[in-house]
Parts: C-alpha cells; sequence; structure tokens
C-alpha cells in the first residue's frame, strides 16, 4: 500500500479527482448493528453473483453463436471441447438462479424492514426494476442454449404475454420477432440478454448504489433502540471483509454446484417435434405458471388466464408502489403490510412446491 | 328421443337418396327383427351415402305409392324384385357395380375392381360356386347393411377389426369342423409378435389376417410361397435366405421357410436362443451334434453373444458418466449405431455363414469400444472435476479462515472495531 509508485498514482489522481473526499466517505461508511444485520449482506451477495456473471457470460460468448442452426451446437461444443467450458456454463447458470434468489431475499428483507419508506423509495424503485430485470435476463438466457425444454418454455411463456389485453398480439410479436418461436426468437433474444438488458441494469444499477451510499442503510423501528446502543460497524474494512467472507462460501457453494451437478443441455430444439410432457419454466416463474394452470378455464364469464394475469399485473403494481401506498410511520406502525407480505410468500411457496409435485 | 327423431327426419328428408326410398320408411316401422335393423343399418352405410336405394341390390321400386297398403307395387318382380338374394348369389349382384370399372370411378377414379375376379380365385369362392353355403361371401366380412369404407376404424374390415371378421367363423371348432383346418389360428395371432404389434401397440403397418392370406382372393399360402409372403415385409431376410444354403436343403425336404423356425400365425419375437447349439436352438430340430451347420450355428451364436455383451458394457459405463451429470450424446450416438449393427447382424444369421455376422460383428464391436472408450473418459473427466472441485473448495475455505482470522484480529486488538 505504501509503494512509491502506489503513492504517485494515488496523488496524481487525488490531485485531479480529489480522491479526499471519497475516501473521508469510506472511512465514515458505517453499517447499523442489530438481530436483522445479516440482511444487509443479501445486496452485495446478488452483486456478487451479478459480477460472475458478468464474467462467465463474457467467456461463454466467445464460442456461443445466437442462430437455430448452430447455438445447441454451439453450447453442446462450449460443454465438451472447450477447455473447462463446462465449469463456466455450468456457473453461468447456477450463478444466475443463485443471483435471482439472493436478489429475491434481499427484496423480501428490505420489504419485511420497511426500508422502502421515505427517504428511500428510490432505491426500492430502483431495485424492484433490477428485480424485473435480473428475471428477463433468465427468461432471454434460459432460451439460448436452443434446447427442447426452454423452446417449449418459451413458447408457453410468450403466449402468456400475448394473453395481456390491448397490447398483447403486439407484444407477442415483438418477444418472437414472429408469429411462433423461431430462430428470429432466439436472435432478438440474444440481443436482449447481451446488450439490452446489460445497459439498462448498469444504469439502474449505478443509481440503485449511489442511493444507498447517499442515504445509508436503514434502521428498522423495532431495532431502532439496538442499533442506537452499539456502534456502528465501520464498512471498510470490518463489513467489507465479513462481505468478502459470504462471497467466499457462496463461491464455494457454487463451485459444488457447478461441478457435482453441471447444468445440463438437454435435446435440441425441434419446433415439429411435439411437446414433451411436463413443461415447466424456470423456478422463479413457476408460482405464476402454476396459478395460471390452476384457474378453471372461465370464471366470472371472463378467461380465467387472463383474469390470473390481471391480478398478478395489479399485485405487481401494488408492490412497485409500495412506498407510496404504505401510509405507516415509523410512530403509526401498521402491521398491514407484514401481513400481506407473509400471504404474498407463503402464496409463492406453495404455488411453487406445487408447481413441481403436481404433473 | 323426439330430438333425435327429428333430426333424423330433417336428414333423410335433405338426402336425395332418400327422398324416393320408401323401402326404409315401412320398414323401419315394422316390429320385424330381421327387417327392422336392417332398414335401420342403411342409414349409415357407405352405399346410401353414395346415394343408392335398397332397389339397387334388391331391386323393385322404392318410390311406388303404396298409400292403400298394397306393398306389392314396390316389389313387384316385374320391376326387378328380388327380396333376399341367394347367398351364392351375392358375389355376382356386388361384382355388377364393383367391377365395373366406369361405374365405380365415378367414386373413387383409384378404386380397384378386381375384387369379384380374387374371390373367384379364392378358396372362399371356389367353394361357394361347389355350392358350400357356409363360406365366406361379401356380407360376411363387409356386412349387408350399414357397410362401412375399410378406413373406417369401426368397419368389421379395418386392419385391428379382422382378426375377429376372419375368426368371426375361422375360430369357431364346430363350424369349421367339416373343412379339417385348425381353429387355433386366432389365438396364437393374439400372442404372435404382429398381433401383439396390432393390438397392443396399434400399429397398423401390422401383418394381419389378409396380409398374407390376402383379402378377396383369401387362400393358405403353398410351401413354396411363404418366403414371398413374409418377404414382401422382410425383404432383407428373404435375400439372405435364398442365397444360403437353407434355400436347397428346405425345398428338398419340403420345409416351409420361414415358417419352419418362426411359425405361421405364432410367429414369436426372435430370440438369440433360437441359433446355436444350446438347448432351446432351433437348429438342433434337423442338426446334429458336431455336423458342419451346428458348428457355423454355434459359431454365429458366439459371435452375436460378444457383441451384446461388449455393448451392454459400454451401455452400463456410459449410462454411469451420463447419470453423473456428464455430457455424453456422443457415446450415446455411437451406442446406438452399435446397436443398429447389432440388429444387422441377427438379420445375417439368415444367411447361415459365419463369414457376414463376423464382419458386422467386427464393426459392431469396434463402435462399441469407441462408445466405451468416449464413457471411461467422461468418468476419469468426472474424477478430475471432483479432485479440481476439493483442491478449489480447500483454497476457498483457507481464505474464508483467513479473512476470519484477519476480522477477529482486527476486531480484538479494538482497530475499527463495532
Amino acid at each position: 500500500m505504501s509503494s512509491p509508485v502506489f503513492e504517485r498514482t494515488y496523488r496524481w489522481l487525488d490531485e485531479r479527482l480529489t480522491l479526499e473526499d471519497l475516501l473521508a466517505h469510506a472511512k465514515e461508511k458505517a453499517v447499523p448493528q442489530h438481530r436483522y444485520s445479516f440482511c444487509y449482506f443479501f445486496g452485495g451477495a446478488t452483486l456478487f453473483f451479478l459480477m460472475l456473471q458478468v464474467m462467465t457470460g463474457i467467456l461463454l460468448l466467445l464460442y456461443y453463436k445466437p442462430t437455430a442452426e448452430a447455438a445447441f451446437e454451439s453450447v453442446r461444443f462450449i460443454v465438451t471441447e472447450v477447455s473447462f467450458g463446462w465449469l463456466i456454463r455450468s456457473i453461468h447458470s447456477w450463478s444466475a438462479n443463485l443471483m435471482v434468489l439472493s436478489a429475491f431475499l434481499h427484496m423480501a428483507t428490505v420489504f419485511f424492514m420497511r426500508a422502502y419508506r421515505k427517504p428511500r423509495e428510490l432505491t426500492w424503485w430502483t431495485g424492484a426494476v433490477l428485480l424485473l430485470l435480473s428475471m428477463g435476463f433468465g427468461f432471454s438466457g434460459y432460451l439460448l442454449p436452443w434446447n427442447e425444454l426452454a423452446f417449449f418454455a418459451t413458447r408457453v411463456g410468450t403466449d402468456m404475454a400475448g394473453k395481456i389485453p390491448l397490447v398483447g398480439g403486439y407484444l407477442l410479436e415483438f418477444l418472437r420477432g414472429g408469429e411462433d418461436v423461431t430462430g428470429a426468437t432466439l436472435t432478438r433474444f440474444f440481443g436482449f440478454h447481451v446488450a439490452v438488458l446489460p445497459m439498462i441494469t448498469t444504469a439502474f444499477l449505478a443509481l440503485h448504489v449511489i442511493l444507498i451510499q447517499r442515504q445509508g442503510m436503514s434502521v428498522p423501528a423495532s431495532v431502532k433502540g439496538e442499533a442506537g446502543a452499539r456502534r456502528g460497524m465501520p464498512f471498510f474494512p470490518n463489513f467489507f471483509l465479513r462481505e468478502l467472507m459470504g462471497w467466499g462460501i457462496a463461491l464455494a457453494v457454487l463451485a459444488a454446484l457447478a461441478s457435482l451437478f453441471p447444468w445440463e443441455l438437454g435435446e435440441k430444439a425441434d419446433a415439429f417435434a411435439p411437446a414433451p410432457a411436463g413443461i415447466k419454466p424456470e423456478w422463479y416463474f413457476l408460482f405464476m405458471f402454476q396459478t395460471l394452470k390452476m384457474l378453471p378455464a372461465t370464471l366470472f364469464g371472463v378467461e380465467g388466464e387472463l383474469l390470473g394475469l390481471i391480478f398478478f399485473s395489479l399485485a405487481g403494481l401494488l408492490w412497485f408502489f409500495l412506498p407510496v401506498l404504505d401510509r405507516s410511520t415509523e410512530e403509526r406502525r401498521s402491521p398491514l403490510v407484514t401481513w400481506i407480505g407473509i400471504g404474498a410468500l407463503v402464496f409463492i411457496a406453495v404455488m411453487t412446491v406445487l408447481g413441481y409435485v403436481m404433473p | 328421443m323426439i330430438r333425435l327423431l327429428v333430426i333424423l327426419a330433417a336428414v333423410l328428408i335433405a338426402s336425395p337418396g332418400w327422398a324416393q326410398n320408401n323401402c326404409v320408411d315401412c320398414h323401419r316401422e315394422l316390429e320385424d327383427e330381421t327387417l327392422t335393423p336392417a332398414a335401420a343399418a342403411f342409414a349409415e352405410d357407405v352405399h346410401a351415402k353414395a346415394g343408392l336405394t335398397c332397389a339397387s341390390c334388391h331391386g323393385g321400386d322404392p318410390a311406388a305409392n303404396v298409400e292403400d297398403g298394397d306393398y306389392s307395387r314396390a316389389m313387384d318382380p316385374a320391376k326387378g324384385y328380388i327380396g333376399v338374394p341367394e347367398r351364392s348369389a351375392i358375389p355376382g349382384m356386388c361384382g355388377r357395380c364393383h367391377s365395373d370399372a366406369s361405374y365405380m370411378h365415378r367414386f373413387d377414379p383409384n378404386i380397384a375392381v378386381d375384387q369379384l375376379a380374387q374371390y373367384r380365385t379364392s378358396v372362399h369362392g371356389q367353394k361357394l360356386a361347389e355350392g358350400d353355403a357356409k363360406v365366406a361371401e361379401c356380407a360376411s366380412c363387409h356386412r349387408a347393411h350399414g357397410i362401412l369404407p375399410v378406413k373406417d376404424p369401426r368397419a368389421p374390415v379395418y386392419p385391428t377389426q379382422i382378426p375377429e371378421t376372419c375368426g368371426g367363423c375361422h375360430a369357431k371348432a364346430e363350424y369349421m369342423s367339416a373343412y379339417g383346418i385348425p381353429t387355433t389360428q386366432l389365438e396364437e395371432y393374439r400372442d404372435s409378435v404382429h398381433g401383439e404389434a396390432l393390438f397392443g401397440r396399434g400399429d397398423l403397418g401390422a401383418p394381419t389376417c389378409n396380409s398374407c392370406h390376402g383379402n378377396h382372393g383369401a387362400a393358405p399360402p403353398g410351401i413354396d410361397t411363404v418366403s414371398r409372403v413374409c418377404g414382401s415385409c422382410h425383404a432383407i431376410q428373404r435375400d439372405l435366405f435364398a442365397n444360403s444354403p437353407h434355400q436347397e436343403a428346405f425345398q428338398s425336404m419340403e420345409l416351409p421357410e420361414c415358417e419352419a423356425c418362426h411359425d405361421n400365425h405364432a410367429t414369436a419375437k426372435p430370440d438369440d436362443v433360437m441359433v446355436g447349439a444350446t438347448e432351446g436352438a432351433i437348429c438342433l430340430d434337423c442338426h446334429t451334434e458336431g455336423d458342419d451347420g451346428l458348428q457355423v450355428a454355434a459359431s454365429i451364436r458366439e459371435r452375436i453373444e460378444a457383441l451384446k455383451s461388449a455393448l451392454g458394457r459400454s451401455h452400463e459405463l456410459v449410462e454411469r458418466a451420463g447419470r453423473a451429470g456428464m455430457e455424453v450424446s456422443d457415446a450415446e450416438v455411437a451406442l446406438i449405431d452399435a446397436n443398429q449393427s447389432l440388429v444387422e447382424a441377427r438379420n445375417l444369421v439368415h444367411s447361415f455363414a459365419t463369414g457376414p455376422v463376423e464382419d458386422k460383428v467386427k464393426e459392431g464391436l469396434a463402435i462399441t469400444k469407441n462408445a466405451e472408450e468416449m464413457g471411461a473418459a467422461a468418468l476419469e473427466e468426472l474424477d478430475f472435476r471432483r479432485i479440481g472441485l476439493a483442491i478449489s473448495l480447500a483454497f476457498i475455505l483457507i481464505m474464508v479462515l483467513g479473512l476470519y482470522l484477519k476480522i477477529r484480529q482486527l476486531e480484538g486488538s479494538g482497530e475499527g472495531g463495532p
């Protein structure tokens, strides 16, 4: 740290960028300490998985070919011929799932700690967009190996988008690049996955992180006393080292999953083959898929699936605009939001389990 | 019920063929066990749908006014009325139209018109001509009224219905007693590889009675023609057999070719046990211990068993690697190729010579070896991955432990501690 080269470089940069301010902020930055402090790690874990996604994604790009004719073969080439290609692809797939899981847990902890309330509405909204973007990454990336399961799951998934009133038809054609899932769909999903979504994600992520730095971490009202009684943990190096420890453990879990349960490649997609039995989307879409599947064909004279989509759209809007809808404050507490959150979690859990159990 | 009758009436009135068919109107009303069902069944008959009436076969005048109760005007012999035709007259009666190419082509330009000519060559046709009224004529298989197109799954001549239709007479011991032929064919067919394909899997390509015996020209294939009948589907085996030493030997011994080993109606799924010099081998029926033929049979069997066993080992290895999550699709494709070699080697048994079987087995063994090597390489790679994982985990855990100790050191010394 104290080598002359480092010092000279630092001085050179400091003269131009006034790094002192930044360093002072980093030195002062502290993480509140209370019994729910562990929740602060989920955001960092999500970031860690995202960094892995970017790194492994770039490596996959070196060999992947985004056409219906060559996509499956190129992924097969990656996992069979390219040195450690199997590991890179497996880490990319596992890490994607762990990232969505970690982002969801991060959102849930923020929800239950009511950390979305004033002044952190913008942080919630940027986070919500990032969660939706990560699901978009999952949906678009799922199709890229161009295997049978992905092909039919994408057909079902885009079909649902097509059911949305008024704009459904246009949306379906926009997503598929035509009437059906074809090579055109693959090419545009590839474009979304490696260009459009990363660009938007970078912007929202930067905003999300800047907002957190600007506003500091929220402390739940129930532990305000506890947090006030204890000195905050310095972000550098104490919290950062703990975060690194967490990342190390996450990396170990990821390495074990990727090596012991390499992500399957399946059979090449064939548009003319009958849909295989038991087509299911990725686990994070399963609760919606299962709900729509269980709804009767018509309900109150309206198509069941359409009602389901309206329900999920409304629930999504409520979730997104929670910071302005939840009128409770630290002084005027209301358990309603907590109970709604618990209800939503139970519903998601039950529907996901049913999605796996039911044929 | 009333609704059904109204619909039926509407259909009858709307159909030009029915508008003039008084026969049906009256015969449906009669509570007669023979007349009423026949009139009712005619509604679905392919002939009714083509615009024909009862008079087309029975003669008479279906448009005659019989309101005064004098039905003789409709059933007037002067107008060609023949009543119920004699059984011996039925083929000729049907053939009046069905053998007339220019008439039949109005309905279907590709329809066959040789049924009557074929029927006359059949055992049924010949016996009918001799005055045997028990044998099958057109209506025995196609029904008299309510005749359905051959492609209709409900038709008694639809592939899946044919065994039961033929068995309707041929499986009845008492009915067939005068002819001195077995009546176990239906039962045997049901359990055969062909019957299993037809009834079990619904495979309409599977042979039924008429595939081997013909339909209108039905006759048992002779000893000389059996291989041609079986060979119409099993062409490779037929050609191999025709060029094998067995061809001449079977002819001199007057043995039916395929049937001698595979049976006829009870054709079982072939088994490797059938070939060789050990118990269960059919070769032992003619060959004796130590003769050249039995040695060839034993050597063919030995080679097939060698390929089977190599294939089994290789399959197990590749499957193990696949279960462990390794990508082994190339090895699986090789196994499919090797299995194809086994199928072809089994077919080559019909050459009754060691050489062709040996060549095919060698080809199969080479592919199997390749698949086995790919499977073994996948398992080796799996071990490499596990060792790599263990080493990586050790490094990661050392790093995590180092971080933990650093945090303890930091917070223990009070520097930057919370």
